[in-house]
């Protein structure tokens, strides 16, 4: 297998605040990864760097291109979708409005309607909604509409920032089978950012452990999910 | 009665002007947040553009066309050159900026075409609007224009894929540019469509108030007033602003004792405020929620 | 209503100021101190006027500088209170016959309640809500000076003529000199004063509102208390030197205190530096002399050179003065090993 993001030796800051120190890894093409941490560790800074929204040094390769430099849209023109913390949805929009700005770069119209259907597909709910605000949506609903969007740029690559982040159980459960399903069926290669490390492990076949600005510990997710000091800190048993 | 439908109706072709110039201001505002205290100069520097092309013989359309491109061009020229690389310095930066530019464009037309008043032409005529005596045809034809335009402008944002581009960087910036949005350029394309629509102010109200390099100190002190009344974030609201502003300043200057032209700004100003104070997003804008 | 609404975290209206940089060390403030009482011995009369000029526009600039560098909000309409407090002096010293020096109290006492007052409604406007409803108090301002209502008072468009003061006591200086020392002393007191304010707990309050409005309301500041004294005092101050300034230029008239006053007294304070207050006659300088100097160099492109000036200073010291002032005192600081 080959890797197709490569990141080496990351070092990232804010103003004068240094908060990732010197961090490397590698996603293979095809996996679910999962990257674990306490608040602050740097799960977001090290997401934030792959699309060059901090200040950072070290080299990260994407398909062998070098993406060190170049600007946030033209990371995600590459191929890399990335689902931000808090989901950015654009609220005064209608939810079909926030689907075709997950296409805007793309130029197959006929693909992009295709598209937006099959994400009614994937998450009906929101094919309910499709002409209200954006805004009136739920959190769980807004969380499917961030994925939906992701997917829309049809990535090579998906980031996603805490997607269970303040949903409810049952949803979040929902969100992950989706995720699992578009990993498997439509092989994107994915990484994600959890606090809910037992779901994230029992959904990824890989994960890093980063505690402050480095990483601790990486392996399989069922070696890592074995490890009993993970076990202590991240699943509370 | 006649006297006030003529009023109202003068108001509404006043008005129109407003609106354009207050759509000019909200384009601005959605791209960067700030009014562009310049707006006006701006306009007024493109119809003499205008002008210069008439009195080289260019034909009036084509003469239109040409000072449009022109003013998209520079539109985006100062934005690059100039408020790009204060897109993050405070916002009184920026006013100090918006006053710089003004200062030296309006110095720049009144070297290069000197401060005497200049005659300028209308395409509509000036004879009564279906034999009614009460609006002209160049009355007509600016409210036309501006009805049209805004129609366009609603086209553009929302059935466009760069219109809804450009709305998606100007709500959430960050957001945007996660979904492969060059921000950046959004907002210089705004400056050249602000600076595009206020040439179009500038050519018609140009034959009312005739061209000198002052002639739109007034109409954007309106402009902002028709902008801020409508809301900011909303083409729609300048528009209604812009002529709600026209006819509330005609109807003070003829009925209220003592007002006169000379009060007529003051007067439409203390409107202003004190519905900012009711309303403070305006009558069309959306709430803005503060963050922490 | 639509249940949607805009979250925004808005650029900073001010840049925040660390504490101790807002005033001068006290060896420089008695260079500065010095040069101010020494040049105009040396001086002819009309530039002893003018750096009574610069003086009265340096106290307008310092009273914007509390509102916007201390508490952080905008005003465009500062020529107002200027213009209410030159009427004032103006219409105490010629029609009542009131000593110049006594109607200076008087016409702060009256801005500072106009100000407070005023700052009421502004309450509720923040930004550029605030710029336009306070750029709209400057442009109405010389038309009410007009009215044929007050005519008798003001004079109308014709304005009022003030007598110059003679020095007191017989003392052998001329009216010009005597009026620049009287307004340096004034000055003095006026900045004394306003350092200590700022240093003061009303002085933390209003930064705290500039830093962070709802959270200084969380903390238990009367937000709404201190933005209308912030008001009230910088109009006070305005309104005393407007009072100066009707004195010295020994006239007033509505088309003297336009918008154009209130946007040089803007630039004044962006020149000098936002929030810091001996910047405030750098900024004041900016204003009096610059305009001269763009139209030495071109009389007919002053305003574009006046302009480009502007951009410069905008792109290479964004902070102003005080940028500069804190360069020097490195360089200083690094000669002294």
């Amino acid at each position: 297998m080959t890797a197709m993001l490569n990141v080496k030796d990351l070092r990232a800051y804010y103003g004068q605040v240094q908060a990732l120190h010197g961090l490397s890894f590698s996603l293979n093409e095809g996996s679910l990864t999962t990257l674990l941490g306490a608040n602050g560790a740097g799960k977001t800074t090290t997401l934030r760097a792959i699309c060059n929204m901090v200040r950072s040094t070290g080299a990260i390769e994407f398909e062998g291109k070098p993406l060190s430099g170049q600007s946030t849209e033209n990371v995600v023109r590459l191929g890399i979708a990335h689902v931000p913390q808090g989901r950015g949805t654009f609220t005064t929009m209608t939810v079909e409005e926030n689907l075709q700005l997950g296409a805007i770069t793309r130029n197959d119209k006929k693909g992009v309607v295709a598209d937006i259907e099959r994400m009614y597909e994937h998450f009906p709910v929101l094919k309910e909604r499709h002409t209200q605000q954006a805004g009136t949506l739920s959190g769980g609903e807004q969380q499917m509409l961030a994925v939906a969007r992701a997917l829309m740029l049809r990535p090579r690559l998906m980031l996603l920032d805490e997607p269970s982040f303040g949903l409810a159980p049952l949803i979040v459960r929902e969100l992950f089978n989706i995720l699992g399903k578009i990993n498997r069926q439509d092989k994107v290669t994915i990484l994600v950012v959890e606090q809910n490390a037992q779901l994230a492990l029992e959904l990824a076949d890989k994960a890093y452990v980063i505690e402050t600005g480095r990483i601790v510990m990486s392996g399989s997710a069922a070696e890592i999910a074995n490890n009993e000091d993970v076990r202590k800190s991240y699943l509370g048993y | 009665m006649e006297l006030f439908i003529n009023q109202v109706l003068a108001g509404i072709a006043t008005g129109a002007i407003y609106a354009c110039m207050a759509l000019a201001v909200v384009m601005i505002y959605q791209a960067i947040d700030h009014l562009n205290f310049a707006q006006g100069e701006m306009a007024m520097f493109s119809t003499f553009i205008a002008w210069q092309l008439m009195q080289w013989g260019v034909p009036y359309w084509w003469a239109f066309l040409l000072t449009l491109a022109f003013s998209f061009a520079g539109g985006i020229a100062i934005e690059r050159m100039l408020f790009k690389p204060l897109a993050k310095a405070p916002i009184l930066t920026n006013v100090a900026g918006f006053i710089a530019l003004f200062a030296i464009v309006n110095s720049v037309a009144g070297l290069t075409w000197d401060f005497t008043i200049k005659q300028f032409p209308t395409p509509f005529g000036s004879s009564p609007f279906l034999g009614s005596q009460l609006i002209s045809t160049h009355q007509a034809g600016m409210i036309g224009v501006t009805v049209g335009l805004l129609i366009l402008l609603y086209l553009f944002f929302q059935f466009t894929r760069i219109g809804l581009a450009m709305r998606a960087a100007a709500s959430l910036p960050e957001s945007a540019r996660l979904v492969g949005i060059n921000t950046s350029w959004m907002i210089a394309l705004g400056w050249g469509m602000a600076s595009a629509i206020g040439a179009i102010a500038g050519i018609l109200i140009a034959p009312v108030v005739f061209l000198e390099p002052n002639m739109m100190g007034g109409v954007l002190i309106y402009g902002f007033a028709a902008a801020v009344l409508g809301g900011l974030t909303s083409p729609l609201g300048a528009v209604v602003g812009g002529f709600l502003v026209g006819v509330f300043e005609n109807l003070a200057g003829t009925y209220i004792p003592g007002v006169g032209n000379e009060l007529k700004l003051p007067i439409a100003l203390a409107l202003i405020i004190t519905v900012l104070v009711l309303k403070p997003a305006g009558l069309f804008g959306r709430p803005i929620v503060k963050r922490v | 209503m639509s249940a949607v609404e805009e979250v925004t975290s808005e650029a900073p209206a001010v840049e925040a100021v660390p504490k101790r940089a807002m005033t001068l060390g006290y060896g420089t403030s008695l260079v500065v101190l010095g040069l101010l009482i020494i040049a105009p011995m040396f001086l002819k009369n009309f530039f002893v006027f003018q750096m009574t000029m610069l003086l009265i526009y340096a106290l307008a600039v310092l009273a914007l500088n509390i509102l916007t560098g201390g508490s952080g909000q905008f005003s465009l309409g500062q020529s107002a209170f200027y213009a209410v407090g030159a009427y004032t002096s103006a219409i105490l010293m010629e029609h009542m016959g009131v000593n110049y020096a006594l109607t200076l109290p008087i016409a702060g006492i009256i801005c500072f309640g106009f100000g407070f007052l005023f700052g009421q409604p502004a309450l509720r406007l923040s930004g550029i809500y605030l710029a336009l409803a306070t750029f709209a108090l400057a442009v109405a301002m010389p038309q009410l000076l007009k009215l044929g209502f007050f005519e008798h008072w003001t004079g109308g468009v014709q304005g009022l003529v003030v007598t110059k003061p003679d020095a007191p006591f017989g003392l052998p200086i001329s009216q010009d000199r005597w009026l620049y020392y009287f307004t340096l002393v004034i000055a003095i007191g006026i900045y004394v004063a306003s350092v200590n304010l700022l240093r003061s707990r009303s002085g933390r309050a209003f930064m705290a509102i500039r830093d962070n409005e709802i959270a200084a309301s969380a903390m238990g500041v009367d937000v709404a208390l201190y933005k209308t004294l912030a008001f009230g005092v910088s109009a006070g101050i305005t309104g005393v030197a407007g009072g100066l300034g009707a004195i010295a230029v020994q006239f007033v008239a509505p088309d003297g205190y336009t918008i154009t006053l209130a946007i040089s007294l803007f630039l004044g304070m962006v020149v000098g530096g936002v929030g810091w207050l001996p910047g405030s006659i750098v900024g004041s300088a900016f204003i009096i002399f610059v305009p001269n100097i763009a139209e030495h160099i071109s009389k007919g492109l002053s305003g574009a050179v006046f302009g480009v000036l502007l951009f410069l200073v905008i792109f290479l010291v964004p902070h102003g003065a005080r940028q500069v002032a804190i360069v020097a005192q490195q360089l200083i600081g690094k000669l002294k090993k």
